[in-house]
């Protein structure tokens, strides 16, 4: 049977459930959410309908270009960390065994998973002064007291870097996995070591990847909502934070949404980026 | 050399992957309820505290019905959507697929948002359903890259073949599709479930005020200091979401499904 066009009315049934659902659950509230941003806030948490710009005035300010700038610093550096560290992890991974990619694999995927709030209990855990790591360096005569490592800049970035991680590992995968290991094994029966194979083979030839996969480890990163607020003070809190901030505990849905709305823009115009790397990928 | 250089690289990063869980898995064990490592004695009376005490109990309760309901919802939105465009030449119901794949692309926080925007102008803010019909939509994703996956790997001349002799398009999914895209079925659901067991969000923004799911009562007990069940949740959870993947890569072609999924959000 080959692919062929609806015909008939009833040919399209099976898709009336999925676009329902889709778009009055996933349309009309993100429809909703844009509403709401030009919405006017009323005192006690209410808002009335209207159309005003009050809401995006407010990015004017020193402290939202103060919390929008860290945001991004922030993003940036997690993406550049995990890109670092996951793509010889990665490149060595799909060259072992099936079995110990698999074994690692779930390992990632199990972490992956994982709620923020769960990662960011795990962490305060480890870096508090009771139960945490400086414990371990007092016992080995390292350090003279045991203290806390949060809140603290490095705390927060340790954990997003543990977050972001396994995601980033899963989606440099596919890519090397694709990858010609003959382009290596020229590279090596023509006497470089394996150290200079990987950076003068096989970066070069992942350069459109490695574009891709930081801009949407950067996405992912952007998206953390929790973990700036668990290991970190106020001054660490990113965009994601604030916005749930002002959403639950200062009740003010429009500014929150107006948030939402330029933090959708900022994502639509990174996977625009990330489309053409792929794009030039693809043509190269 | 360079095997030993590897092999200590691996070490370290799977020392980094686990040394919070080991951490909280060590926590979890303490006999008293302080927050300790080394533990301080022996007991695994805070995994009995899960199921006995009510209001753990209840959030354990909440969660797994939130994830076996929404992940089903998930399925069965993704199925009809899978199948319609591996069946049939539409290209403009792409948009579909673009539309399932965006709650999970962009920061979760903008579909947790819009939801909430949404229940509360529908005036069913609160009620426990509508966490599960927003869970759906959030994880519609994974079943649906999935499917859409497991449908590309059907061969099509057995499809024909079904035709030829006389099978009618639902007697050819009841006895051909359906077996052979089972394995991607369970799978995308098994992503779905574990994924909304851990999820925090949208749960807080849209049932956070009217009920606990373990995520929620985790954070809420957090903000009022520590108890040793939040880190045997926690364990729970790692070694729940380890089962279940460990199946997944057990019955199913675990590299292939990641391969293509990655592929897939670009």
């Amino acid at each position: 049977m080959r692919r062929e066009p609806p015909q008939t009315f009833a040919d399209y049934s099976p898709l009336l459930f999925p676009a329902a659902m889709l778009t009055i659950f996933f349309v009309v509230p993100f429809g909703t959410m844009i509403a709401v941003s030009f919405f006017q806030r009323q005192q006690g948490g209410f808002y009335t309908p209207a159309f005003v710009f009050d809401n995006y005035a407010r990015f004017l300010s020193a402290f939202f270009g103060g919390v929008l700038g860290f945001s991004m610093m922030m993003a940036i550096a997690v993406a550049i960390c995990c890109v670092l560290l996951a793509l010889p992890f990665t490149y060595l991974l799909t060259r072992m065994a099936r079995r110990v990619q698999i074994v690692w694999l779930v390992a990632l995927l199990s972490i992956l998973s994982l709620s923020e709030v769960i990662i960011g209990f795990a962490w305060s855990t480890l870096f508090s002064r009771t139960a945490g790591i400086t414990n371990i360096l007092v016992a080995l005569g390292l350090m003279s007291e045991a203290k806390a490592l949060t809140p603290s800049f490095a705390a927060v970035l340790t954990g997003m870097v543990y977050q972001a991680f396994p995601y980033t590992v899963l989606v440099l995968f596919p890519a090397l996995v694709r990858l010609d290991p003959t382009l290596t094994e020229a590279a090596r029966t023509l006497g470089a070591s394996p150290l200079k194979a990987f950076f003068t083979v096989v970066v070069p030839a992942l350069r459109n990847t490695i574009v891709a996969t930081l801009i949407m480890v950067f996405i992912f990163a952007l998206g953390s909502y929790l973990l700036p607020q668990l290991l970190g003070r106020p001054q660490h809190w990113t965009l994601s934070v604030l916005i749930t901030d002002q959403a639950i505990y200062q009740s003010n849905m429009p500014f929150a949404a107006a948030m939402a709305v330029f933090l959708v823009l900022v994502t639509l115009g990174l996977v625009a980026l990330t489309v053409i790397a792929g794009r030039k990928g693809e043509a190269a | 050399m360079t095997s030993v250089f590897r092999k200590f690289y691996f070490f370290l990063i799977g020392l980094f992957l686990a040394l919070p869980l080991i951490v909280v898995a060590g926590v979890s064990v303490n006999q008293k309820q302080t927050l300790a490592f080394p533990p301080q004695g022996f007991s695994t009376s805070w995994y009995g505290e899960i199921f006995v005490n009510p209001e753990w109990r209840n959030a354990l309760l909440a969660s797994l019905t939130l994830a076996v309901l929404s992940a089903a919802l998930a399925v069965a939105i993704a199925l009809p959507l899978a199948w319609f465009l591996w069946r049939r030449v539409a290209p403009w119901a792409n948009i579909f697929q673009l539309l399932g794949v965006a709650p999970f692309t962009l920061p979760p926080v903008i579909t947790a948002l819009g939801l909430l925007t949404f229940w509360a102008t529908a005036g069913f803010y609160g009620q426990p359903w509508t966490a599960v019909v927003s869970h759906a939509i959030f994880f519609v994703t994974l079943p649906l890259v999935t499917l859409s996956l497991g449908f590309t790997s059907i061969d099509r001349s057995l499809v024909e073949a079904a035709a030829t002799m006389g099978a009618d398009d639902r007697t050819i999914f009841r006895t051909v599709v359906l077996p052979l895209i089972l394995p991607y079925i369970v799978s995308g659901y098994a992503f779905a479930f574990v994924l909304s067991l851990n999820e925090y969000i949208v749960a807080y923004m849209t049932v956070g005020f009217t009920m606990e799911t373990l995520p929620i009562k985790i954070f809420n007990a957090l903000r009022y200091g520590y108890t040793p069940t939040m880190a045997s949740v926690t364990v729970l959870f790692v070694s729940t979401a380890a089962v279940i993947f460990g199946l997944v890569a057990r019955f199913g072609d675990l590299p292939k499904l990641l391969g293509a999924m990655a592929s897939d959000q670009k």
